[in-house]
């Protein structure tokens, strides 16, 4: 089996769109709502989601064979333990102002539901460099969407991207408004709904059956 | 006294795990479909938050802490374990979560079927991993402070819950745009909770 079979290169591309993780698995989304409110946090938050799914689903998989079934679920949790408490800690080291503002939703991706969701269902029964590709593209679905909500709550809320000014001065002076409902939590959610919606209507095959 | 009532109203209310912060977001939204089973969750959640909560507050207090391990003797007074915080908080969980589904088992096997299933489903919840790094992030001064908040963050969190689950089961008679059709619109009703909720901002006894 080469490197990149079409087989594989599907595992990367699938999460992107039919299989995302967020808005078709419905899983992660605690997370993934909370640190949007600036695109720099959820480009940031992205990463180490990547990461961790990434190297503890290759992980688990090499693993995958001596894991009794019993005591399963402490050994996944103790890898991802392991992996996050990295994460923060070059976090800490590296961005000090934006791990303070993600606060506790790093040490959340710990019970993030996209990496117990994967290893279970992926990384317990397929080879390493599969398993590798399955967390790579799961975790770039989430950060893709972390990125769209960050973007449009960033940009109406704060009228900025990245903390640069992105709306002109002369909007403002004609009278335009940043829409504060943008950085509460009641818009993210309502956002989320509308990209599903979006989704949805494009891929008819996703709609729900009643 | 006053303080503890005043952290449990503020943590049901205004800091609820569901609307402000999106904690347990994943069986929230697989679980609402019928009021019923919404009520036996919420009772788990509530019920290993207030264990879980104060006994990693006991950890964090003299075991993690810098210093915290001075009761052993001089030479572990510059010890910082802070770092395994997570590590230690969800082996807690877990081991607590385990522990509460055997005892419950054992002398109210009426409980223990209602809630089984979800018992161990708790373990992920970020809710309850929540519960506790909030716990350390916001500094309490004493154990009964700690005991109110777990109480609190797992009331709220049962009460938007069950409060989803019956909208949701009104909501099957509706028409609603196909793709909207299940868990879109329940994204859409979580909001517009969260936006209601909003209106306790600021609320103090």
């Amino acid at each position: 089996m080469s490197i990149f079979s079409s087989k594989n290169v599907k595992l990367l591309s699938g999460p992107l769109n039919l299989q995302n993780p967020v808005t078709v698995q419905i899983l992660g989304i605690c997370s993934a709502l909370a640190v949007t409110v600036k695109l720099k946090n959820a480009i940031v938050m992205g990463l180490s989601v990547i990461v961790v799914t990434a190297i503890s689903n290759l992980v688990i998989s090499m693993l995958r064979n001596y894991i009794p079934s019993r005591i399963r679920i402490i050994v996944q949790l103790v890898i991802v333990a392991t992996m996050v408490i990295l994460v923060d800690q070059v976090l800490k080291a590296f961005v000090y102002d934006v791990s303070k503002q993600l606060s506790v939703y790093v040490g959340l991706i710990i019970t993030n539901c996209i990496i117990m969701g994967r290893l279970e269902a992926f990384a317990m029964g397929n080879k390493p460099w599969p398993s590798f590709l399955d967390g790579l593209g799961n975790g770039a679905g989430y950060a893709m969407i972390l990125i769209i909500i960050a973007f449009f709550r960033e940009l109406f809320g704060s009228g900025t991207l990245m903390g640069f000014q992105i709306m002109p001065k002369a909007f403002y002076e004609a009278g335009y408004v940043n829409n504060g409902m943008m950085i509460m939590p009641a818009m993210a959610l309502i956002l989320v709904g509308c990209i599903i919606w979006f989704q949805r209507s494009y891929n008819k095959e996703l709609i729900e059956k009643e | 006294m006053q303080e503890m009532i005043n952290i449990f109203v503020k943590s049901v209310f205004i800091d609820n795990m569901i609307f402000a912060f999106f904690l347990g977001m994943c069986s929230f939204l697989a679980v609402s479909k019928t009021v019923k089973t919404s009520i036996g969750l919420g009772a788990a959640v509530i019920f290993v938050q207030i264990i879980t909560v104060p006994v990693n507050y006991l950890l964090l207090e003299y075991v993690m802490k810098p210093g915290a391990l001075s009761w052993l003797g001089e030479s572990f007074k510059d010890v910082d374990l802070s770092f395994l915080s997570f590590m230690i908080y969800i082996a807690t969980i877990a081991a607590m979560t385990q522990l509460v589904e055997m005892v419950i088992e054992k002398f109210s096997p009426s409980l223990y079927n209602s809630l089984g299933i979800f018992l161990p489903l708790i373990a992920v919840n970020c809710a309850i991993l929540g519960g506790s790094l909030f716990m350390e992030q916001r500094e309490y001064e004493n154990i009964g402070q700690v005991l109110s908040w777990g109480l609190g963050s797992g009331f709220g969190w049962a009460l938007a819950i069950v409060s989803l689950a019956a909208v949701r089961e009104k909501m099957k008679y509706n028409h609603i745009p196909a793709p909207l059709k299940g868990i879109g619109i329940t994204f859409i009703v979580t909001g517009l909770m969260s936006l209601a909720f909003m209106s306790f901002m600021g609320i103090t006894l």
